[in-house]
């Protein structure tokens, strides 16, 4: 049990995919402007990857190994494509804002990381779970991604007005800045070094030291 | 386990796996079909409703929509047509059938290569007291086809608004043609000088200063191209392969 706990909260903050694994950077960035159109996005990779994970995981004992990712690529994309179509139908206004970054799901590179890197090794179960728990934790990255861009981009969450703008009356100059994609980097880098500040774990290790200095000062001039 | 990469086993999995994702794939495609259909409608009422500045937010579209008759015009005779009923009418299969459709040859300034001989319009008001008439338009700008529709005060002359619903231009440069901003410099234009179509997007801003400035509206910074194919898509279905017959007749009464 506490196993399936750890596979579940792990990848939120301790492990996370986008924070410590640099995994799905692309949909961070072009989805993060408005906060309804991430939540659903969050919504979306989660069940993928939870779900495609579980399949994989179920027949990984009869999955060959030469065509193993391509198995995995057909089942992350029929799953996308079941979710993109359901979009579609229930919720057409942001399907049509997130356009091609919900067939983009298939190239997160998160999905097919959990196939391939637990799915193939663990129970169905827990790779349901693990799928979950990754999903959650990219979902927090791009949560509060989103709250900083839509709130200081535009002035608004989930569309309601809480900073009133210059051009609707109020005192707020909207940073454009943050509507335009590569604000998102600048946050997600803010993220992880929060992050990295909090868990110095996750620090990584330099690869190059520079070497101390083998002549005195006098000597060198 | 070891058997799993021999040539049977692969293709039994392969092809099991296959057939399984197509169900899936295939049977959530055909389930959600009509509600997919009933939004792209909704969407399309939205669309028009938007470009003659009639949108309200919060009102049921179907609603706001009953204002708005919809009818057949035949591009030739510049004419309502009665021919094809308009419930279920598939204008861009017209326009794709060769038996349906006018070749345009030299005249196709909006690069749409075939016009299809009938069209939708969407008129408010009244039978013979139309407020405003709005007209789908599309053409190529520059990397794809610019789908929208243009509305016309009841002059027929005066443009109401534009706005496109579907286009592949790059977001920012080209994609600006969403920016409402910009939309809004639409309001107030005239189409044609001296019954010629006149309407066109120059370079720079339009100042009262300008020539002809009801006529001229701003193009878009950076995205010279697809200034240059919004100007010859408006102008060529303002023009005389397009529905200025049509309009000529409406503004007599004769339509």
């Amino acid at each position: 049990m506490s196993e399936l706990k750890t596979a579940l909260t792990s990848p939120v903050f301790k492990n996370n995919p986008i924070a410590l694994q640099i995994l799905g950077i692309c949909s961070a960035l072009a989805v993060t402007s408005s906060l309804q159109v991430t939540l659903v996005m969050c919504i979306s990779v989660t069940l993928v990857t939870a779900f495609s994970s579980m399949a994989v995981s179920s027949i990984r004992n009869h999955i060959p190994s030469s065509i193993r990712i391509i198995v995995q690529m057909v089942i992350i994309a029929s799953l996308v494509i079941v979710v993109d179509q359901v979009l579609k139908a229930y919720a057409f206004a942001i399907s049509k804002q997130l356009s091609v970054f919900v067939g983009l799901i298939i190239t997160n590179c998160i999905v097919m990381g959990r196939a391939e890197g637990f799915a193939m090794k663990n129970p169905p179960l827990a790779s349901f779970v693990d799928g979950i728990g990754n999903g959650l934790g990219y979902s927090v990255v791009l949560i509060s991604v989103a709250v900083v861009r839509e709130l200081f981009g535009s002035g608004k969450l989930f569309g309601f007005e809480i900073l009133p703008v210059v051009t609707n009356g109020g005192w707020y100059v909207p940073n454009g800045l943050l509507l335009l994609p590569p604000s998102a980097f600048f946050l997600i880098g803010f993220f992880i070094w929060a992050l990295r500040s909090w868990k110095k774990e996750q620090v990584e290790k330099e690869e190059f030291k520079i070497a101390k200095n083998t002549r005195s000062v006098k000597e060198a001039f | 386990m070891a058997n799993n990469d021999s040539i049977k086993k692969v293709l039994l999995v392969a092809v099991s796996l296959c057939i399984v994702c197509a169900l899936l794939v295939s049977s959530a495609v055909v389930m959600l079909k009509p509600v997919q259909k009933i939004n792209k409608e909704r969407d399309l009422k939205k669309n028009i409703l938007a470009a003659a500045g009639l949108y309200q937010e919060g009102v049921s579209i179907e609603e706001q929509f009953e204002k708005i008759t919809t009818k057949l015009v035949n591009f030739e005779t510049g004419k309502f047509s009665d021919d094809y009923a308009v419930a279920g009418f598939d204008q861009r299969k017209f326009a794709k059938d060769s038996a349906t459709s006018t070749d345009l040859g030299e005249a196709d300034i909006a690069k749409i290569k075939r016009r299809e001989n009938y069209g939708l319009v969407y008129l408010v008001g009244s039978e013979g007291q139309y407020d405003k008439v709005i007209l789908p338009i599309r053409g190529y700008g520059l990397w794809s086809t610019l789908w929208g529709f243009v509305a016309l005060e009841n002059d027929f002359n005066t443009v109401a608004g534009l706005g496109f619903y579907e286009h592949g231009e790059t977001p920012g440069l080209g994609g600006e043609v969403d920016n409402p901003n910009w939309k809004a410099l639409w309001p107030g234009k005239e189409v044609y000088r001296d019954g010629e179509v006149a309407i066109e997007m120059v370079k720079g801003n339009v100042t009262e200063a300008t020539p002809h400035a009801i006529n001229k509206v701003d193009g878009l910074s950076g995205a010279t191209l697809t200034s240059r194919g919004v100007s010859n898509l408006v102008q060529f279905w303002m023009g005389k392969m397009g529905y200025e017959s049509f309009l000529d007749n409406l503004r007599a009464g004769e339509a």
